[in-house]
């Protein structure tokens, strides 16, 4: 029954990439490589214990390429047994030889076994269907213990449940944020003017009269921006000397 | 009713699930083993001439009390109850190796089924239908397998007796059917005489 309608699926559902099918859904079609040989047998009408190993084997090897099943180990270690066997039956053997085995035989008791195993499995479905048409009281399953006493707490005990709770948390990490802007502009204006009044000066005279620690910043970082650009040149006379702060040479005066 | 009867039914509804004729007695400390069925087959003729929609049912080695089947499709489709799920192919088969070979590890039940089988006891055990039964002799002692309770109560048993029985089955006894017949079981085929 399912069986059928899986094989008869019109076209394998793809997924939005491409034509790869959806194995998945015909291994669920299918409970196992011994299912899909007996549908095999089926539709061929074979009966199990004469099994055309050659043939079967070959279409074995079809259904799970079509069918995609490639990757799944179970199905491929049937295959190996397959081929196996149909590799076995194609040895020359003398038909009234003594004590040859049909090396189809395990197939044929497995595959027997496991069509027993199918029918009963039918049975129990049907008989697990029946009961779910009856219900006892209450459709969920009995816990399997007792569930704990309902919580008894007065509103202290709460309270100091939640002190506890509260105490518990470490203090948060606070940072205030204060807006300390550099004025790097307002310190390269400065410079320049400077500049332009002396074509030397030091780093005390830069910073002007009572500088505060972003006017210094600021100042710093704007005679680093005009060294960098060529319109002034530091110079210290040595190690931890006053910085000189000299106009490039190639710089006009203007 | 007999006040045991009553007592013996306000059991059963307060609990819920299969209750021993031996729990029962528990009830009344004079009574008999004997007279908790007399009571219990009272209780079932109750409902049963009464036409009451609930009925007395033996399952798992109790007795319960199920609503009648005939009521099922309503009281779901107003959605009083939820239906049990239905248990997979796969799930079936296990359940049917292992209800037959108990107790059983995972190598014999992927023999039989020709594929693995982790992932379906692993499934079973824990919607409580099989459990750990013991340990085999073989090689890593390997875990062995047979049916829970609730296996029974799941599928209706009274007790494991109720399985049809290996030689009941049709396998061996039924001719090939035609291609065009209902094939939705397995048994179609007998094995040659060689």
């Amino acid at each position: 029954m399912e069986q059928t309608s899986a094989i008869a699926l019109p076209e394998p559902p793809t997924t939005a990439l491409g034509a790869s099918p959806a194995f998945v859904v015909q291994l669920d079609a299918f409970s196992g490589p011994l299912d899909l040989l007996l549908h095999l047998l089926r539709e061929e009408q074979i009966e199990i214990a004469d099994i055309p190993i050659a043939r079967i084997a070959d279409q074995f090897l079809q259904s799970i390429h079509e069918l995609g099943l490639n990757q799944a180990a179970d199905y491929l270690e049937m295959a190996g047994r397959l081929l196996r066997l149909k590799a076995q039956m194609l040895l020359p053997r003398r038909s009234e030889e003594e004590g040859w085995e049909d090396p189809r035989a395990e197939l044929v008791r497995r595959l027997l076994e496991y069509q027993q195993i199918r029918e009963v499995a039918l049975w129990l479905g049907k008989a697990a269907e029946r009961r779910a048409e009856q219900y006892s009281r209450g459709y969920l399953p009995p816990p399997l213990a007792l569930p704990p006493p309902p919580l008894r707490v007065d509103l202290l005990e709460l309270l100091q449940a939640v002190e506890r709770v509260i105490v518990a948390i470490p203090d948060p990490v606070l940072h205030r944020v204060v807006p300390r802007p550099l004025d790097v502009e307002g310190a390269t204006r400065r410079l320049n003017a400077l500049l332009d009044a002396r074509s030397e000066f030091g780093w005390l005279e830069a910073l002007g009269p009572a500088p505060t620690i972003t006017d210094i910043l600021s100042t710093l970082l704007a005679l680093l921006e005009l060294a960098r650009g060529g319109t002034l040149v530091l110079q210290q006379t040595a190690p931890f000397a006053p910085m000189v702060i000299r106009r490039d040479a190639s710089r006009p005066a203007d | 009713m007999t006040p045991l009867a009553q007592l013996i039914e306000a059991a059963l509804f307060a609990a819920a699930r299969p209750l021993t004729v031996e729990e029962l007695a528990i009830l009344d400390p004079d009574a008999e083993l004997s007279d908790v069925r007399a009571a219990l087959g009272q209780l079932r003729e109750v409902y049963d001439f009464n036409q009451h929609a609930i009925e007395l049912v033996e399952l798992a080695g109790g007795y319960q009390l199920l609503t009648r089947a005939a009521f099922a499709a309503a009281v779901e489709r107003a959605q009083f109850a939820i239906r049990a799920p239905r248990l997979t192919a796969a799930a079936l088969e296990t359940l049917a190796v292992i209800a037959y070979r108990q107790p059983v590890g995972r190598l014999e039940i992927e023999e039989i089924r020709g594929v693995s089988a982790g992932g379906v006891l692993r499934s079973l055990q824990e919607r409580g239908l099989i459990e750990v039964v013991g340990r085999g002799e073989a090689l890593g002692r390997p875990l062995l397998y047979g049916t829970a309770p609730m296996f029974l109560e799941v599928l209706g048993l009274n007790d494991l007796g109720d399985l049809p029985r290996t030689e009941e089955l049709t396998i061996a006894l039924q001719p090939p059917r035609p291609l065009t017949d209902d094939t939705h079981d397995a048994a179609a085929y007998v094995p040659a005489e060689s």
